[in-house]
């Protein structure tokens, strides 16, 4: 049900009369703060956005958006209804608050926003999330790249009615096991790279006369003298072949099982592209968690300040704006209780004042840092270009400042197995910076987070045995017990033998191996 | 800009997902659920639905790094006192570097062995009540469990006058009149005033009109107000009205050999009964019949709680439970249940009228009659030659001729869950067991 208000009741009010007063809002009064806020995002902070679309949803929609990951329409699971319960009891019993908003990549951009908010919230909720993180979705490389936010949600409804006429046709459990194997594998499910495009013809032929070309152009009689270099051991014709074929090495599991699995049913396949889709619709939120929520803190108090500056916001509103925005920036200390990690938003809001101030009013230090944006002036013009074109892992690894480092104390402590105690490898020192800030940003590197695993090899000839490698980074091994079961997932879709070995790459030895024989639940 | 009120939605979107999710613990689930029977007082049963299952079944398992082993980088914030080269012990239990930074793997992994949900009430019964069935339902449906209603599906072109629907064949009358072009009313009245009219003037079209006006009278008379092609009755259909209310007659012996336990047994049994009955038949009655040597019907307070001295008499129960059925529940129109608990004494003289009275009166009546021996919590002891009791052999000769009795012992409460699954399983699944 769309409340169709009209433009003319909702003109934006003049500087200095309060947006709203006391807690209650309704429809005008969202539009109300909608456009007020637009007048901010739009001409101070020069922000562009995909078209905002407002839902105000009850505490129980927001349990259910919960259970399918955020989205408004998803197929259906048992996984889902598992969070669901999980978050339902929790929240019942006050372990938990809700969100109070969630913003979807789409355009339009939906931002859901709960019932329960106050005046002051909903304002905060639409300069966060309707300005903020829409600015994100909508620049950002990666997004740009990886995401399609205007046809997501018509892929979504094409998902829901196919897995839906799949569980008809094919039953509710044989849909139910390929959609387990496929979420066990959903991680190694998405392309970290864009895929090289299949050469044509006319451009095969162009490089080959440029090549010809080339060649005629050094050519030097003496190199034919050279003997050939003793032992230059060609590799087997066979293999090349076979993994030129089978796209090998092949990182992406669910796209090799979706393409070469010799014994899945079509709407296995189609099954499979869904769920390794989806996963890769959310790659660009796990690379640029910092940066996302960095991005819409930052812009939800450039936006509340200009609204109270401008007097549009009362005194209590403010305080309470204030205060829900100390909580969401609060990082606690290492030794504290309740530490868990870094806190993206802490750490992206505080990044992002940072590079404001290196640009407004830099220092000595900042000047050699950053001699690129230092004193540049233009705060929202640096900020707008981090926004578009890094992700955490090069944004930290580029703008994470020693006086940042200083003011968060960051030390760096090593834990060596081969070492009887833990080592602190780096502090906030001159000596340390460098190494502290590469070893930082590694930390939001999702490709060297996740398991570096590979389908590298198909036995064709004989048993079909599909082998994968894990890269175990720094000797670290997968927990046995999940591997062995996803493994077993990924024989189930494979349909013959898989073994994953463990290899430790700096020696090429391998640590452990798993294997698993296919079950016959698919066939 | 648009704003969209979500609110007003049917909510209850993840409802799917939670039965696939229901169905995927379904096993573990209708354990824990029993289990919880069996422990908690069946009063409460169903009312805090909270279980817990095993996390391996609803593992949801994915390629992950094991925490504490290999190599790790701790980047930590807050640091006060260290300076580089520093040493630090290792936290205990191969957490990671200074707080809880290597605690996400081991957490996680600790929360998803045991996986506990909140049951609805009605989810709950469904997988404490699954499997069982209401005996003999499937035969006497054709024959008692229905009767026949009347219900009103459309019209019809005869029928009792009692039943003339008005409106429609009003309706139909005045589309005919309309058709056949039936002079209305006032178009005869103007022409009889004009008629008048042109007497006193002495108009010389005086005789046409008079002949036009007696060609409409003509017509309409020629044209009925209302037509037998008009009538319209309202018809009424006979169909098969099930029979969707059941009564419960419990029956005890309270004399002074029944102990508390016993009762507490017999309660029990009585509460699933009527949990069961209750989610089968929309309206469920209890009757309470207690007896010594006499009978009478009484509340439920009264059923439980007083106690009574004197001899016993089963018939007197069986008298009771005649009249009342005579003289308020007709078979032809309740489903009729009832439920014995004793402790298995009886003047031995009682026995051939207690069993003619279930012969011919009382077992045609029921659609199940359950006998419930509840006995001391000790149990009987083993190896000693079971002991019979003095009703227990006259019900069971009565078993034995072929009457649908069923009889079971219960000693402990833990018991009576079991006891109740087997009077109600499903044959099928009782064969397989």
């Amino acid at each position: 049900m769309v409340a169709s208000l009209s433009r003319k009741t909702s003109a934006a009010p003049p500087a200095g009369e309060l947006l709203f007063s006391g807690n209650d809002w309704d429809f005008h009064t969202i539009r109300r703060i909608h456009d007020a806020c637009e007048a901010v995002a739009g001409p101070e902070l020069g922000l562009s956005w995909y078209p905002n679309q407002i839902e105000i949803i009850t505490a129980e929609q927001m349990l259910d958006a919960y259970a399918s990951i955020g989205m408004p329409l998803f197929y259906k699971h048992w996984s889902f209804g598992k969070h669901f319960a999980q978050q339902e009891a929790s929240y019942r019993r006050g372990l938990m608050g809700l969100a109070y908003e969630i913003v979807i990549n789409s355009d339009p951009c939906i931002s859901y926003v709960m019932e329960e908010n106050t005046a002051t919230m909903q304002t905060l909720v639409i300069a966060h999330a309707a300005f903020g993180h829409n600015h994100f979705f909508k620049n950002n490389y990666l997004f740009k790249q990886w995401t399609d936010a205007e046809g997501i949600l018509d892929y979504l409804d094409f998902a829901k009615g196919y897995i839906a006429r799949c569980e008809e046709r094919y039953g509710h459990q044989a849909v139910e096991q390929v959609l387990d194997a496929a979420h066990a594998l959903m991680s190694q499910g998405v392309h970290r790279y864009p895929r090289k495009k299949r050469p044509d013809l006319a451009s095969e032929q162009r490089r080959e006369r440029e090549r010809e070309q080339h060649g005629e152009q050094i050519y030097n009689d003496l190199w034919r003298t050279l003997p050939a270099k003793a032992g230059a051991a060609k590799g087997d014709p066979a293999l090349e072949r076979r993994k030129a074929l089978l796209e090998l090495p092949q990182e992406n599991i669910l796209y090799f099982l979706e393409k070469v699995a010799p014994r899945l049913r079509p709407w296995q396949r189609e099954i499979l592209r869904i769920v390794r889709l989806v996963a890769q619709y959310f790659y660009p939120q796990r690379q640029t968690k910092v940066m996302n929520e960095g991005c819409a803190t930052y812009c939800h108090y450039r936006i509340m300040n200009a609204l109270s500056q401008k007097g549009q916001l009362s005194e209590a509103a403010y305080l309470e704006f204030l205060t829900s925005h100390t909580n969401v920036i609060r990082q606690p200390n290492f030794d504290d209780r309740s530490f868990g990690g870094h806190n993206p938003y802490a750490l992206g809001f505080a990044m992002m004042q940072d590079i404001a101030r290196i640009v407004e009013q830099p220092t000595q230090e900042d000047r050699d840092w950053f001699p690129d944006i230092a004193g540049t002036g233009d705060a929202m013009g640096v900020l707008r270009d981090c926004w578009e074109n890094y992700r955490d892992e090069s944004f930290i690894a580029q703008f994470l400042s020693p006086k940042l480092m200083r003011d968060m104390r960051l030390f760096h402590v090593v834990d060596d197995p081969d070492e009887p105690e833990m080592r602190v490898e780096a502090i906030h020192d001159e000596r340390g910076y460098r190494k502290m800030r590469r070893s930082f940003a590694r930390q939001y590197d999702v490709a060297w987070l996740d398991p570096d695993i590979e389908v590298v090899d198909v036995d064709l000839e004989g048993d079909r045995r599909l082998i994968l490698h894990h890269k175990a980074l720094n000797r670290i091994t997968l927990q046995k017990d999940d591997a062995r079961r996803v493994l077993q997932h990924l024989a189930d879709l494979w349909g013959y033998d898989a073994v994953l070995k463990e290899i430790d790459p700096a020696s090429g030895a391998v640590l452990v191996e798993h294997t698993a024989s296919a079950r016959p639940i698919f066939f | 800009m648009h704003i969209v009120d979500r609110r007003l939605n049917p909510g209850g979107k993840s409802l799917p997902n939670r039965q696939r999710f229901l169905r995927r613990v379904k096993d573990v689930a209708q354990r824990a659920v029993r289990e919880s029977a069996r422990e908690k007082d069946i009063k409460d049963l169903g009312k805090d639905g909270r279980i817990t299952v095993p996390g391996d079944g609803v593992r949801e398992p994915r390629f992950s790094r094991q925490p504490g082993t290999g190599h790790q980088d701790y980047i930590l914030p807050g640091n006060k006192t260290y300076v580089e080269g520093d040493r630090i012990e290792r936290p205990p239990g191969g957490g990671g570097g200074g707080g809880g930074a290597g605690e996400g793997g081991d957490g996680s992994e600790n929360s998803e062995d045991a996986f506990h949900f909140v049951l609805t009430r009605e989810e709950f019964l469904d997988l404490f009540l699954e499997d069982l069935e209401l005996p003999d339902l499937a035969k006497r449906r054709l024959a008692i469990v229905e009767t026949e209603g009347l219900r009103r599906a459309g019209y019809t072109v005869s029928g009792s006058p009692a039943n003339l629907a008005l409106s429609r064949t009003l309706r139909n009358s005045m589309s005919r009149r309309i058709a056949l072009k039936r002079p209305k009313l006032e178009e005869m009245t103007a022409l009889e005033a004009e008629i008048a009219r042109a007497r006193e003037t002495g108009d010389p079209g005086l005789p046409d009109l008079l002949q036009k006006l007696e060609a409409l009278r003509e017509r309409s008379k020629r044209i009925p107000y209302v037509d037998p092609i008009d009538l319209r009755f309202r018809r009424f259909e006979p169909y098969p009205k099930p029979i969707a209310q059941a009564v419960m007659f419990c029956l005890m012996d309270v004399s002074g050999s029944m102990t508390e336990h016993m009762k507490d047994l017999a309660k029990r049994f009585y509460i699933l009964l009527h949990i069961f009955l209750t989610r089968r038949y929309k309206h469920v009655e209890i009757v309470f019949i207690r007896h010594t040597d006499r009978a009478t019907e009484v509340d439920e307070e009264t059923f439980f709680g007083s106690r009574e001295t004197g001899g016993t008499l089963v018939s007197s129960a069986l008298v009771e439970m005649k009249r009342i059925v005579a003289e308020r529940y007709s078979p032809d129109d309740w489903n009729i249940y009832a439920a014995q608990a004793s402790d298995g004494d009886n003047v031995s003289s009682d026995g051939p009228t207690s069993t003619e009275l279930l012969r011919a009166h009382i077992l045609p009546a029921c659609q199940h009659f359950a006998y419930l021996e509840v006995g001391d919590e000790n149990g009987p002891r083993a190896g000693f030659v079971e002991h019979r009791t003095t009703l227990w052999r006259t019900y069971e000769a009565l078993a034995k001729a072929g009457e649908p009795l069923a009889m079971r012992k219960v000693n402990h409460r833990r018991d009576i869950y079991p006891v109740f699954r087997e009077l109600f399983g499903r044959k099928d699944t009782k064969a397989e067991a």
